[in-house]
């Protein structure tokens, strides 16, 4: 195991070394110069386009550019963005939370949901009931989540006044960002004693309408994934043995077969996420929830072009690395690995 | 005219041809249905609109579907801020949304089949160096790795046909080069190869016949990843620009009004979500029908 482990993560380095020189070329590659772009107008006075020039560091070979880049990398200095001027890692820290809360409750959404459903098809085969959710997540797997998101806007929000529209939590709530969970931060001792659970209630509101319209595809999947995978496990010999050994089905189930079957599906989990990170693009903009989906739109719409390249950087690292995780804790979990 | 063929015919080497199992395959022949239905409206789309997609009826804004109190029996599904008919407007988009996906796809399939077929077959440096690459466009999220590529180019629908095909290289070349892994054990290959055949004519004559199935399979369901990816990068305003006649343009343009024109969201989606259905039917059908091994 420990080889193997050890060749998947010396795989990891070409593919990292390949996300930064993408992330690098990307602010060379855009058509024109970018020093006048990042400078705009003030790029006309040729002191000004020197100085900047050399404070990019375009003046020197590109692989010394790229050197420096990683360099810089490394001592967590991305660059600051155009438009607000702020550093980008600064803002990466800052909005991450709020896009990991709500792709965290989007999962445990699609999880709580998706399980069940595939347990069902998969003991009431080629039922009604199996034919109904299959027919169900394969539309679900199908959905254009950037019209969903409208559509329960549409149903839940005008219609039924039941969630607000956008945003994290009600702009009553003065939160002081302690974790950047806004569902963690809202049950904080001052917060609870000046306003009770209203707070929280506001927050959990909030992100119940995103997590749906983000863990809908997810939801699809993991029902789709469970019931081929359980229906897998109960042709096996050993579940024949339990059956024949007495054991109440519910039992044979959930102590036999659902341990085994559940295998594959953390390796769905993991691999979903780069869907996941699709899906709050989306999902942020539509509900406008202040997190990197967002974030790096709204920095391709105003070619704020260091902070498309921190984001390109981040979520391609933050995607290797979940990748590599599911690997090892795969060979962890399943012992046909090892 | 002789009918000595049929009468050969038994039970048991009665082959029904590819038509028929696919009509007889529920998902499959529903998925067909639906991709025909689209293909259709797109081919003969001015047949079918009484309004040109872009006119602009200045008297007519807003004008909800024919089934409300208000709606007019000219404008099916109604009109949208600006007065175009939503209707005709749909019928033009389907053109958009097939020709992406189609573009798409022999773009992504043309490349990702040789990369695949290349590393399966040679192995060694070049399979390591291909699969990295393979390995690095995975790891960007698929609407992220668009929006690089339109940042570089400039938004349109060109640049997003190329956007998208990028991100549908993977798919292709992972399946044919685990197909070829498989194929190239075989004493077919070697049997080619005594006979004297060149490596590139025993890998194009001989094993790529093999990977057709699970490419034709491969195809339908990118083309449904497509169109659901080129309607979002419209959607955010990074593919097809306004004017044109698009589904995720017409959803961003009704995402202002879901108050007082929720129509004008509803209809376009619908359309999105059925092509993208209709596609993903058939592809799973097809594997059902390609690949007697998996049982469903």
């Amino acid at each position: 195991m420990s080889k193997k482990l050890f060749i998947k993560f010396l795989d990891v380095i070409p593919t990292a070394i390949g996300i930064s020189l993408i992330a690098f070329l990307l602010i060379r590659l855009i058509p024109g110069d970018p020093v006048m772009l990042l400078l705009g107008e003030r790029g006309s006075d040729p002191i000004v386009y020197e100085k900047m020039k050399v404070s990019l560091g375009l003046d020197l070979p590109w692989y010394e550019q790229y050197w420096s880049f990683i360099t810089k990398a490394f001592s967590g200095d991305f660059g600051t963005s155009i438009i607000s001027k702020n550093s980008v890692w600064e803002e990466f820290k800052t909005l991450f939370p709020a896009t990991l809360e709500l792709g965290i409750v989007a999962l445990f959404f699609a999880l709580t949901i998706g399980i069940p459903l595939g347990i069902v098809a998969a003991i009431k085969r080629n039922s009604f009931l199996d034919y109904l959710f299959m027919t169900g997540s394969l539309v679900g797997y199908s959905m254009p989540i950037f019209w969903w998101g409208l559509i329960l806007i549409i149903v839940f929000s005008v219609n039924l006044g039941l969630t607000p529209v956008s945003g994290r939590i009600s702009v009553l709530y003065d939160i002081e960002p302690l974790t950047g969970f806004m569902l963690i931060d809202s049950l904080q001792k001052e917060v609870i004693e000046e306003e009770g659970f209203s707070a929280f209630i506001s927050a959990l509101k909030h992100l119940i309408l995103p997590s749906i319209a983000m863990g809908t595809i997810p939801l699809a999947v993991i029902a789709r994934m469970t019931r081929s995978s359980l229906l897998e496990v109960l042709k096996e010999d050993y579940i024949r043995t339990a059956k024949s050994k007495g054991l109440s089905p519910f039992y044979v189930i959930c102590k036999h077969a659902l341990r085994n079957a559940l295998v594959p599906i953390t390796t769905v989990i993991g691999l979903m996420f780069g869907s996941i990170i699709t899906g709050a693009i989306l999902t942020e903009t539509i509900f406008s929830w202040p997190g990197i989906g967002k974030w790096i739109l709204d920095a391709v719409n105003g070619r704020d072009y260091p902070v498309i390249q921190g984001g390109v950087l981040f979520i391609g690292f933050i995607v290797v690395t979940i990748n590599l995780t599911v690997d090892i804790l795969y060979s962890i979990i399943n012992p046909k690995m090892r | 005219m002789k009918t000595n063929q049929s009468e050969e015919v038994t039970i048991d080497n009665y082959k029904p041809s590819f038509l028929k199992k696919v009509t007889q395959h529920k998902g499959a022949s529903i998925g067909l249905f639906i991709i025909l239905f689209f293909l259709i409206t797109a081919l003969f789309a001015p047949f079918f609109v009484n309004h040109d997609p872009g006119t602009i009826y200045e008297n007519s804004l807003k004008v909800p579907p024919v089934w409300a109190a208000e709606g007019q029996t000219s404008f099916f599904l109604g009109t949208d801020d600006l007065g175009r008919d939503i209707l005709s407007r749909l019928i033009y988009g389907s053109r958009i949304s097939i020709f992406i996906g189609f573009f798409v796809v022999i773009l992504s399939l043309t490349l990702g089949t040789l990369l695949g077929l290349i590393s399966g077959y040679f192995g060694g440096t070049i399979d390591r160096v291909i699969m990295r690459v393979i390995d690095i466009i995975m790891s960007f999220p698929s609407i992220l790795l668009a929006i690089v590529v339109v940042t570089l180019l400039g938004p349109g629908i060109k640049n997003a046909v190329f956007a998208v095909s990028i991100v549908s290289i993977p798919g292709f070349t992972r399946i044919v080069r685990s197909t070829v892994l498989v194929e190239k054990e075989k004493e077919y290959k070697a049997a080619s190869e005594a006979f004297g055949a060149s490596p590139f004519r025993t890998l194009f004559l001989e094993i790529f016949p093999n990977c057709l199935a699970p490419l034709i399979v491969q195809g339908s369901l990118s083309f449904s990843d497509a169109i659901l990816n080129a309607a979002a990068l419209s959607f955010l305003g990074l593919g097809a620009q306004p004017p044109i006649a698009e589904w995720g343009i017409m959803l961003s343009d009704a995402k202002p009004f879901i108050e007082s024109a929720p129509w004008m969201a509803t209809s376009p989606g619908v359309c999105i979500l059925l092509l993208v259905l209709g596609f993903n039917l058939f592809g799973d059908g097809l594997r059902d029908i390609l690949d007697p091994k998996l049982e469903r």
